[in-house]
């Protein structure tokens, strides 16, 4: 089975290259199919991968397979090859698996588009880049997922093309990225330099021997933590993926929540023995950078009207769990987490994209409400996925993100009280959603006109194809939990699983504070849910407590705005006066020249009078000259 | 090992890169002498003999011997004996893909292009420009490449000047004097040169090969020499700040021009500078590099920043030429196999996607009869397979992996990185850039809503569709499997750093390599080249 890994990826290629060719002619719902059954064949092949690499033994589970050698030239040696590992693998079932999901739900939610058969067309190709990523046994196939994921991305946020909001975004979240990829090209740069090798087993073997010094190691892991905070919406970077809602919404479920969002914490987990070997205050920087992500963002996201932008902004903020997981050395607990979030914010994507279905293409929350009657299966799954991220047990989102907080302790209480602020706000921000959405009193039927309704609005339940994913989604998010269990070392099956993979740089908690008392963080963690949620239902249900929602935080502390300004305004004139230099400066000294040397010549010519008076006069007086001079020269001399 | 070592030995029956050089050329003679009154038997003559020199060019890759360093089909004849003058004609890993690209590039220019007027004349011109970039390639004399390399300007001064747009005497001008400039002060290098030489080698020769491997100049005079070519192809590249010349040409060209302009004949400069400075002077080269290496680096910011700022796409897609040379430059400067192997295929990688840029931009203007970036817009919606070609051939120039422009620019990179550090630091945010001024002139152009005037703008049709095609074969193949070009490649840069390694004493530090065989062998990592700048002549 494992010699069939570059299945895996090439499945969504075949579809996408399907799409390409046939995809007019195959029309809707068709090639939305063909992309659906592409992706959930390499779901099949994955999983077949996973119980293979499951029958072995723990230090038997990484396999490689190369396809071709692709860039050999000099000492640099590059293969197209990939790597089937515990965590490539992980990473590869839950981007096929919600994949294929997310493709089922598109063909209900993409029904009518004129574009049909190129969004499937672009969701295989994504589909495929994010499988290039993950299962790539080098850097450089990790880049060409890394990037192609990236241009995916910019083609379906920009998706709906004639929008120029739309095209901005896209725009955006590629250049923004490429700020990002700097960093990781440097990161390859120095490793290569350092190791000898792009290939992950060549890196990590060489931080564990010690051939990678403390500084290169250092370099190498905040140059990747700098392509990583630009793939996985960080501070600073964090600008583009909020403005990405401009895409159609599966693709904001798939990209920009589950999938590719998580790249970053991906790549630090793959090379987490540099980052062990790396001078302490990294780690501890990605740590801080992380969790005030995540309080951030989760400020910004209570402010929020639009349903998207609330997802976004905790998207972002969960990400930021991710990263304090990463820079607390809790690599099972980022994987955890990332995992646990692709359930539970796909299941809210596309719960929010069921509601703006119904809705016919609304996304103001303030003109929503009481949908859960007429939109039950939507309204019951939603409030699945708001207890999942909420950190409401039993369901998957409480226990990894508790299981963050305790690494986040045993680093530092600091961090420990950022992230459960954090964690309070995102029960407080999320159960505020729900409320809006589809509890209080219905304020669509003020606003039917606009909705471009004739007479009776009535905002009606999703088709069957878009309520499947939703229900298998609330299921996983419910249950999924169970992979990694605090209570005994026996349940901790994933950390058993990923063990090769992140036994050189996870960190050991055993005997501190934190670990000998995690049940009372379990208990504290508990309490803090339930008090977002009550206070968050004490404001929007029972309106007993004003809502406090600033200005300041609905722009996202002006913090998008100020870079906006500082583009358009001095950064644009810095650009204009490039081109202005080289246009009168660097050309005009061309140009410059040519003049000096043509009115040279005219002068010149003036000269050449024809008369031989004037020469005669000329000659006289340079003699006259030259004598002068050479009298003065022996004078001095 | 010497460059020379496969070279000489080998005669082949069939002189090949002779008929490289001279089927154009009577092309260009034989489309003279057709009938003004059958235009369409002028054209298939040129046509023809492009499409045989372009068979011929892929006969040629086909029968390189791969993993041979020194040069092959060599043609040497003696010419002007008295002066040391000789018809010397070779080709090598640096030059074959150049030599290649130039066969395939021009018929594809030649049926892709329409002149709209005197087109006897103009397509005349264009083979005998085929027939200079040709001969400035194979050449291995120098009095030889020197008027292949002057040759060159007159069609090109032509094809501005008469088939070009509205400033186009302003810009054929601009572009002759300044190149021929450079030139003037590259022949006086080259007769200095051969008059040095001739002391070590007993008589006067212009043959670069015997040059290179007898005679050995003084430091001084070394860099004087090298400097009076260096400068004659900075020019041609077009280092920055003796750039300005190219936006006009390129904007006032007419497409076929522009294609070919940023196809090969840029790629003179490049090849020359890795030809006839690098490989002639080696030392001079190293003593210079930081010289070079920085212009390299403000070339590639430079160009980036101002092609971000222009109004017209054409001079948006010029400027993209400076800062993609930029990146050669940096390879070649930075002497290391990837490095100069990344900077080769680069040359041929900007030729194929900025060649087909400019086919495109002309086919935007033959629509809309207009290249300013405010008056075009929606374009995707009303063309959809225009716009999808468009942006094939832009990821390519903005370097996605995948894609032919990634794989020579990463591999300049990532060479460098070990001499040239901060250099790469800097130059790398360049990608950054490129994708900001293509996707923000994409977004102008193809993005939102049509107006009226773009609403009619006519999709791709069969025929400029099956022009594109090859160039986005090429462009999706390099990207995927860019071994067999390495293989051919490395060989070539390899022998020409040994050469600068024996007479220069620059040497990149051992890489060490933890991933192969286990993980003791990282003895000698640093015995390094930081500062040792070769000068102990």
């Amino acid at each position: 089975m494992l010699d069939l890994i570059w299945l895996v990826p090439a499945l969504p290629l075949a579809g996408f290259l399907v799409n390409l060719l046939f995809g007019r002619l195959l029309g809707e719902p068709k090639s939305g199919i063909v992309a659906a059954l592409a992706v959930a064949g390499s779901f099949a092949v994955t999983a077949g991968i996973f119980f293979d690499l499951l029958s072995r033994s723990e230090h038997d589970r990484s396999h490689v397979d190369v396809l071709f050698s692709w860039m050999p030239v000099g000492s640099l040696k590059v293969d197209l090859a990939f790597l089937a590992d515990p965590l490539s693998i992980t990473m590869a079932l839950f981007v096929t698996g919600i994949g294929a999901l997310i493709h089922l739900y598109a063909i209900g939610y993409m029904h009518g588009d004129p574009k049909f058969s190129k969004f499937f067309l672009y969701l295989n190709l994504f589909v495929f880049s994010m499988l290039m990523l993950v299962l790539g046994e080098n850097l450089l196939v990790t880049f060409l997922g890394w990037e192609g994921v990236g241009t995916c991305s910019y083609f379906l946020i920009s998706f709906w093309h004639t929008r120029e909001s739309a095209a901005t975004a896209g725009k955006k979240a590629f250049v923004t990225n490429r700020v990002g990829d700097w960093g990781v090209m440097m990161a390859m740069f120095l490793a290569f330099g350092a190791a000898g090798t792009l290939s992950y087993s060549g890196i990590n073997h060489a931080a564990e021997e010690g051939i990678i010094s403390g500084v290169t190691a250092t370099a190498i892991g905040l140059m990747l933590f700098i392509g990583a905070a630009g793939k996985s919406a960080q501070l600073p970077l964090y600008i583009w993926l909020p403005d990405a809602m401009e895409g159609p919404t599966p693709v904001s479920a798939l990209i920009h929540a589950a999938t590719m969002v998580t790249a970053g914490v991906f790549l630090m987990t793959r090379v987490n023995p540099v980052l062990e070997v790396a001078y302490d205050w990294a780690p501890t920087l990605i740590a801080i950078v992380g969790v005030a992500t995540a309080l951030f963002a989760a400020t910004i996201a209570v402010a929020q009207t639009d349903i998207k932008k609330v997802l976004a902004y905790s998207t972002v903020s969960q990400l930021g769990f991710m990263f304090l997981a990463v820079g607390s050395g809790a690599y099972v607990a980022a994987i955890f987490h990332m995992v646990t979030h692709a359930f539970f914010k796909a299941l809210l994507f596309l719960g929010s994209g069921s509601v703006i279905h119904g809705m016919h293409h609304e996304q103001d929350m303030r003109k929503m409400g009481a949908l859960r009657a007429l939109m039950p299966v939507t309204a019951i799954t939603f409030i699945v996925g708001w207890l999942a991220i909420a950190g409401v047990p039993p369901f998957a989102g409480f226990w990894s993100k508790d299981e963050i907080l305790l690494f986040a302790f045993a680093k530092s209480p600091v961090l420990y009280v950022a992230g459960m602020a954090a964690a309070l706000l995102t029960a407080y921000y999320m159960t505020r959603q729900v409320i809006m959405v589809f509890f209080g009193e219905a304020r669509w039927n003020d606003h039917s006109e606009e909705n471009g309704a004739h007479g009776d609005f009535k905002p009606h339940e999703s088709p069957i194809v878009m309520l499947i994913p939703l229900v298998v989604l609330a299921g996983l998010s419910m249950v999924g939990g169970a992979m990694q269990l605090p209570f005994s070392k026996d349940l901790h099956f994933l950390e058993k699983w990923l063990h090769p993979v992140v036994e050189f740089g996870e960190a050991d908690i055993k005997g501190t504070w934190a670990y000998d008392n995690k049940y009372v963080l379990l208990g504290i963690a508990i309490v803090v849910a339930l008090a977002g949620i009550a206070l968050s239902v004490a404001v929007y249900a029972k309106k007993k407590i004003a809502a406090v929602e600033p200005v300041l935080l609905a722009n996202g502390w002006h913090y998008d705005s100020t870079i906006s300004r500082f583009m358009g305004g001095p950064g644009r004139k810095a650009f204009d006066a490039v081109a202005w230099a080289d246009r009168t400066i660097v050309d005009g000294a061309v140009n410059g020249v040519g003049r000096v040397v043509q009115s040279a010549g005219g002068t010149l010519r003036r000269g050449q009078t024809g008369a031989v008076r004037n020469y005669a006069a000329f000659i006289g007086v340079a003699v006259v000259a030259l004598l002068v001079w050479f009298f003065l020269r022996g004078v001095v001399l | 090992m010497s460059l020379l070592a496969a070279g000489g030995g080998e005669v082949l029956s069939f002189p090949i890169l002779t008929a490289l050089v001279l089927v154009p050329l009577i092309g260009a003679v034989a489309t003279l002498l057709t009938g003004a009154r059958r235009p369409e038997v002028t054209k298939l003559v040129a046509v023809f003999s492009s499409v045989v020199t372009g068979g011929m060019s892929l006969w040629l890759l086909a029968s390189f011997e791969t993993g041979d360093a020194g040069f092959q089909f060599v043609s040497k004849h003696e010419w002007i004996q008295s002066w040391g003058i000789g018809w010397h004609l070779g080709v090598d890993g640096i030059s074959l893909f150049l030599v290649v690209l130039t066969g395939v590039l021009f018929p594809l220019a030649i049926v892709g292009c329409d002149p709209h007027h005197d087109e006897k004349p103009y397509l005349a011109w264009i083979l005998m420009l085929e027939a200079g970039v040709m001969g400035s390639f194979l050449s291995l004399d120098l009095v030889l490449f020197f008027l292949f390399f002057e040759i060159v300007l007159v069609p090109m001064y032509f094809l501005i000047g008469r088939w070009g747009y509205d400033q186009r005497v302003y810009a054929a001008t601009k572009f002759f004097l300044y190149t021929m400039i450079g030139s003037a002060l590259m022949l006086v290098g080259i007769v200095t040169t051969a008059l040095l030489a001739s002391d070590q080698l007993g008589r006067v020769s212009f043959d670069l090969v015997e040059i290179a491997e007898g005679a050995n100049f003084a430091a001084s005079t070394g860099r004087w020499l090298f400097f009076a070519f260096a400068i004659a192809f900075a020019v041609k590249v077009p280092l920055f700040p003796l750039h300005t010349w190219l936006p006009d040409a390129h904007t006032q060209a007419p497409t076929a021009g522009s294609v070919i302009l940023a196809g090969v004949l840029l790629k003179l400069g490049t090849y020359g500078l890795v030809r006839f400075g690098v490989y002639l002077f080696p030392e001079a080269a190293v003593w210079s590099r930081e010289i070079f290496l920085t212009l390299a680096v403000i070339g590639i910011l430079w160009g980036a920043i101002a092609a971000t700022m222009q109004t017209d796409l054409k001079r948006l897609v010029a400027y993209s030429s400076v800062a993609h040379l930029g990146f050669i430059v940096l390879g070649t400067f930075a002497f290391t196999t990837e490095a100069i192997s990344g900077g080769v295929m680069q040359m041929v990688n900007h030729g194929v996607s900025t060649g087909a840029l400019f086919l495109l931009v002309g086919m935007i203007y033959e629509r809309r009869h207009t290249r300013q970036i405010a008056e075009l817009k929606g374009l995707q919606k009303v063309a959809p397979i225009f716009a999808a070609a468009f942006m094939v051939v832009m990821l390519s120039s903005i370097g996605v992996p995948g894609l032919n422009g990634f794989v020579g620019e990463f591999l300049v990179l990532i060479g460098s990185f070990s001499t040239a550090r901060w250099w790469v630091v800097i130059g790398a945010t360049g990608v950054i850039l490129a994708a900001l001024y293509l996707l923000w002139a994409y977004q102008r152009v193809f993005h939102g809503e049509p107006d009226e005037a773009n609403s009619s703008f006519r999709e791709l049709r069969l025929r400029e569709g099956m022009i594109l095609l090859p160039f986005i074969g090429l462009i999706v193949f390099c990207g995927v499997y860019p071994k067999p070009m390495l293989d051919r490649i490395e060989p070539s840069a390899k022998a020409l750093l040994v050469r600068v390694e024996e007479r220069a004493g620059f040497s990149a530090p051992d890489v060490i390599h933890a991933g192969d065989d286990g993980s003791d062998d990282h003895g000698s990592g640093d015995h390094g080249a930081d500062d040792s700048h070769g000068e102990e002549g």
